[in-house]
């Protein structure tokens, strides 16, 4: 009971009873380095099932290195990370990961890409995904004639007809245009409340973090500088106040560092 | 009134640039397509003004019609039989060496091992010039069959190699990441991503591949052959039938037409999905 209480108040956005569609991730002192040079260091960290966390920081100061290690798509030099208390060995089968450039196969149709590794009848599932990010009519055609943002969209598409517990968002909007990335922003933000993931987003917009995240950690010099909550109701309004004096405190704490 | 008229003026001349710009497009349509046609139709008929005119002598040029004649008296003869002839040579030549470029660039494109195994071998092996091997292969096989298979075959090998070992490394490590992601492996992987990926580059090297084919045939089947086109060609010479001669050539320019026309019509249906060579564009 606590701990569902507990739970509520860290996540207003999210409903009650999330842990069976979102994973809890631990990070355990792990530290990375690629040949001589150390990325990240002795880093520990614990994201709650359903959570949604942003990660900040200035470019090459390993918020990248962090989420392919969480994504199982490299290893920790020491350390260990743990989904659901279990160590991760591995690809992180219950992650989905969507990059900066979608990563669409420009040989399979649209809904083909969404279908990519489903088994059986995936059909349906993969245009009902479509649908759910406003895409259905697009499933014939080639990626090559779609716009970024759709680009995008067909690619969180992908990833949600898999049903990730946990949604890994390597600067997925940074190359959009300001007024797709408000509704890409929207978008991201309502799948991720009706589907209840875990999520973490990589994102070098500081605004955007404190849009979308329940947590907004900083990470420099390889270890974390900053974890914050940000205690703001959904969905929220960059004219706020609170929001205005919280994205102010997050940025001067990243120009600081 | 005079509002009336001037209505009337405008809508006149409107009318009359209309016409004109749809009679301006269809005479510049007209142009664009008769026009390429006008140098070879205009070098045609000067060919055969010199020629019927007996300024050039025919033993070194006849005239277009006479090889027109000696195409069709040819054609009822022996024409046929030799093209089939040459025709199975070549494909029978180009499958064996572009099947065996194919696997082993694939091989090598995917394996580290094989790559360290054969790659540098192959490489070194390019630089001889396959037609360079001919006194060598005469030797071997004579005149027969698997002569003019073998060096069509070692001539097709390299550019099909080359093209498929790079398409498949030069797949994007993003994409075949992405596949792993979403639960590819083995044979999907590669049957979804790195094979698909590696198509335009495969196709490039097709393409030159068809090229080869038909020069290392014509210079086979010219040095040491009793039966084909360029059989028909060498023969011609030794009777002085000079436009025999050119309908050999002739049709070796349009067997050629042909294999680029097959890589072109390939690439159009295997690759709709490229900005390129597809029907998917911007």
């Amino acid at each position: 009971m606590t701990s569902v209480l507990t739970q509520q108040e860290y996540f207003p956005g999210n409903a009650m009873g999330a842990a069976s569609h979102s994973a809890r991730i631990e990070v355990q002192g792990v530290h990375k380095s690629f040949g001589t040079k150390s990325v990240l260091r002795d880093l520990d960290l614990t994201i709650e099932p359903g959570e949604f966390v942003a990660i900040v920081g200035r470019s090459g100061c390993g918020k990248s290195t962090l989420l392919r290690l969480l994504a199982g798509l490299d290893t920790p030099t020491a350390g260990r990370v743990l989904v659901d208390g279990k160590p991760l060995k591995g690809l992180n089968t219950d992650a989905r990961v969507m990059f900066q450039d979608a990563r669409l196969m420009p040989w399979m149709r649209v809904v083909n890409n969404v279908g990519l590794g489903l088994n059986g009848a995936w059909q349906e599932r993969a245009i009902s995904a479509l649908a759910d990010v406003g895409l259905e009519d697009r499933k014939g055609d080639w990626p090559a004639i779609l716009s970024g943002g759709q680009r995008q969209r067909v690619a969180l598409a992908r990833a949600l007809v898999n049903q990730p517990r946990f949604m890994l968002l390597d600067e997925p909007l940074g190359a959009l245009d300001a007024l797709t990335r408000l509704d890409m922003q929207a978008l991201l933000e309502r799948l991720w409340r009706e589907r209840q993931f875990t999520a973490l987003l990589i994102t070098h917009d500081v605004d955007e973090a404190v849009t979308l995240a329940d947590r907004i950690i900083l990470i420099e010099d390889g270890k974390i500088g900053l974890d914050l909550r940000v205690p703001l109701r959904r969905p929220r309004t960059h004219g706020e106040p609170e929001f205005i004096s919280l994205r102010q405190q997050v940025l001067q704490r990243v120009m600081e560092g | 009134m005079s509002i009336d008229a001037t209505w009337e003026n405008e809508a006149a001349s409107r009318k009359f640039s209309r016409t004109k710009s749809i009679d301006k497009q269809f005479w510049l349509g007209l142009r664009r397509r008769l026009l390429p046609f006008l140098l070879p139709v205009g070098l045609l008929v000067l060919w055969q003004v010199l020629t019927s005119h007996g300024e050039v002598a025919p033993q070194v040029l006849p005239a277009p019609l006479q090889v027109f004649n000696a195409a069709v008296h040819l054609a009822h003869t022996e024409l046929w039989a030799d093209i089939t002839v040459s025709a199975k040579r070549a494909f029978t030549g180009f499958a064996i060496g572009a099947g065996i470029g194919l696997i082993m660039g694939m091989i090598n494109g995917l394996s580290k091992i094989g790559e360290e195994l054969m790659d540098s071998t192959i490489h070194m092996a390019r630089t001889v010039p396959h037609l360079a091997l001919i006194p060598l292969v005469i030797l071997w096989f004579g005149i027969g069959e698997e002569t003019k298979v073998l060096l069509v075959a070692l001539g097709v090998f390299f550019p099909m190699y080359l093209n498929t070992y790079h398409g498949m490394r030069a797949v994007d490590p993003g994409l075949v990441e992405t596949g792993k992601v979403y639960g590819l492996r083995g044979f999907r992987l590669f049957r979804q991503v790195i094979l698909p990926a590696a198509v335009p580059n495969i196709l490039i090297g097709l393409r030159f591949a068809l090229g080869v084919m038909w020069l290392t045939l014509i210079v086979a089947e010219t040095v040491a052959a009793d039966s084909g086109i360029g059989y028909i060609t060498t023969n011609a010479r030794e009777y002085m039938q000079t436009d025999v001669m050119l309908v050999g050539i002739l049709i070796y320019a349009l067997l050629g037409k042909g294999a680029d026309l097959t890589a072109r019509t390939l690439e159009h249906f295997l690759l709709p999905w490229h900005p390129t060579y597809g029907t998917a564009r911007k």
